[in-house]
């Protein structure tokens, strides 16, 4: 008691307080129980401004638990601001164990982009979310949606994917690319490209969504069917790329470009770090993988 | 009533006790059919079990009305959760977010009890059975999401017709209760989702 008494207060486990992660747990089976369904929850203040992960983060502070190995991705990277600083927020606050790795991980934090190494059972993958509601740009009174996502009347979706092809030949739709839950709800799966989108598809892992500006967590259970939107003339596609990774060669994963001067200079690497270091661990190389460069200079 | 009775038996480290029962919940949610493993971290007063009593200090507080089925309307149950949780008594079925269940096999039938709306499916009651055994009663054969191909569950006791009437809750989709089967050693959730497969030839 006396060394508790002159100690600073510290926050509770997690940061949030028990009330608050109570009202996050209750929202979250909700969301597991109408797979889809965007449940509403009243989203507190957190330590960074909205728009930085204050949904992932509150989904992440209610289930965290001491034997936890959390993972953080911002595009699927490990190592930029947002990722770094919402792992060492969880150091401080919840001491939890912290990996890079997709498969030691439990918890997964992740900024628009589902890892390249296949979830498991037991994983669970939280994304946050700017704009939980697939039909707000084409229709932005919450009314209305609401009375939408209620009489199932999903219309206006395929409108605007009809558009996209009337204007540009093809869905020309690339990320946030909706998706249709086990049937019934149409849901935004996040700013995720859609080359991620497959992934979701009954996938052993559970996944949360938590929006913290706009209040509201939804869920897709394990093992439930997530079929993107398209048209029998129109099938859904992923992005596909021209050439591999320039640094661990790996072919079928989604690249992001990389400019390397001003003169057009420009290379394609992964996007999901964890996996690239794992593939140059192993020997992989690309064209322009630190080894390959060596002998040229 | 021994008032030591009503204070007594609570969770002995509310924030790690509390954690690690959502999550058994949690999991067990999102896969239906799975018994998930709970020690038992509270001991509320008969009727009330020790795991529909540590479910129900997870999830309720003072913006969670409760309703009680008889054996629990008239115990020292009552004013235990009172004191833990904070929790609003509802005073119809249809006004509770959970109700408690120490005896399911007398449950009210399941459409008595909020089933939100078609706009706010998530404004319905969630109900905690406690149930003797997870695997000593009938089998259930269930599927849908968060099961890969069947799983199967044979709770006891579990409310009359009660095959039936969870068709009936699965039908009004996105509307409908979900239950938490709480036993001595687990617990098992039916979300509103998961169908039983009836195989009568």
């Amino acid at each position: 008691m006396t060394t508790a008494a002159t100690e600073i207060a510290t926050y509770n486990f997690a940061y949030l307080d028990e009330q608050t992660k109570r009202m996050i747990r209750r929202a979250i089976l909700k969301g597991i129980a109408i797979p889809g369904y965007q449940v509403p929850f009243a989203s507190r203040e957190m330590p960074m401004p909205y728009g930085w992960g204050t949904g992932g983060v509150q989904v992440t502070a209610a289930i965290i638990g001491p034997d936890d190995v959390l993972k953080v991705i911002d595009q699927g990277a490990d190592d930029t601001t947002n990722a770094v600083s919402i792992r060492a927020f969880f150091q401080k606050v919840a001491d939890v164990a912290v990996t890079t790795e997709t498969a030691k991980a439990t918890i997964i934090q992740t900024r628009h982009r589902i890892p390249e190494h296949p979830l498991t059972a037991g994983q669970t993958l939280v994304y946050q979310v700017p704009i939980p509601e697939p039909l707000r740009f084409l229709e932005p009174r919450e009314t209305e949606t609401r009375k939408m996502h209620a009489l199932e009347e999903y219309g206006l979706m395929h409108v605007k994917l009809y558009e996209d092809i009337a204007r540009h030949g093809r869905i020309a739709t690339t990320y946030a690319y909706p998706v249709k839950v086990e049937g019934r709800y149409v849901m935004d799966p996040s700013p995720t490209p859609k080359f991620d989108n497959p992934k979701m598809h009954m996938s052993p892992a559970l996944q949360l969504f938590g929006a913290g500006r706009e209040k509201r967590i939804y869920a897709v259970p394990p093992f439930t069917r997530v079929v993107s939107l398209d048209f029998e003339d129109h099938p859904f596609e992923i992005q596909t790329f021209d050439q591999p990774c320039a640094l661990c060669g790996a072919e079928q994963v989604y690249l992001d470009e990389v400019i390397l001067d001003d003169k057009g200079g420009h290379m394609f690497v992964c996007s999901d770090t964890d996996h690239c270091e794992k593939r140059q661990a192993c020997g992989h190389r690309g064209h322009l993988a630190p080894e390959a460069l060596e002998p040229a200079q | 009533m021994d008032q030591m009775d009503v204070i007594d038996g609570g969770f002995s480290a509310p924030v790690f006790n509390a954690q690690t029962v959502f999550r058994a919940v949690m999991d067990a949610m999102a896969r239906p059919g799975t018994v998930q493993q709970l020690a038992e971290l509270a001991q509320p007063p008969a009727p009330l079990a020790a795991t529909a009593g540590a479910v129900a200090l997870t999830l309720c507080d003072h913006d969670t009305p409760l309703w009680f089925d008889a054996g629990l309307q008239v115990s020292a149950a009552k004013s235990w959760l009172g004191f833990h949780t904070g929790a609003p008594s509802a005073a119809t079925p249809a006004d509770a977010h959970f109700a408690l269940v120490a005896n399911p096999a007398n449950l009210i039938s399941l459409e008595n009890f909020a089933q939100g709306t078609q706009e706010y499916p998530d404004r319905s009651t969630t109900l905690i059975l406690q149930v003797e055994s997870l695997t000593d009663g009938t089998p259930l054969h269930l599927e849908g999401p968060g099961i890969e191909k069947s799983a199967t569950i044979a709770p006891t006791s579990l409310p009359r017709h009660f095959v039936e009437q969870w068709k009936q809750n699965g039908a009004r989709f996105p509307r409908g209760v979900d239950l938490i089967l709480a036993a001595p050693d687990g617990v098992a959730c039916l979300p509103r989702t998961t169908r039983i497969k009836t195989t009568e030839a």
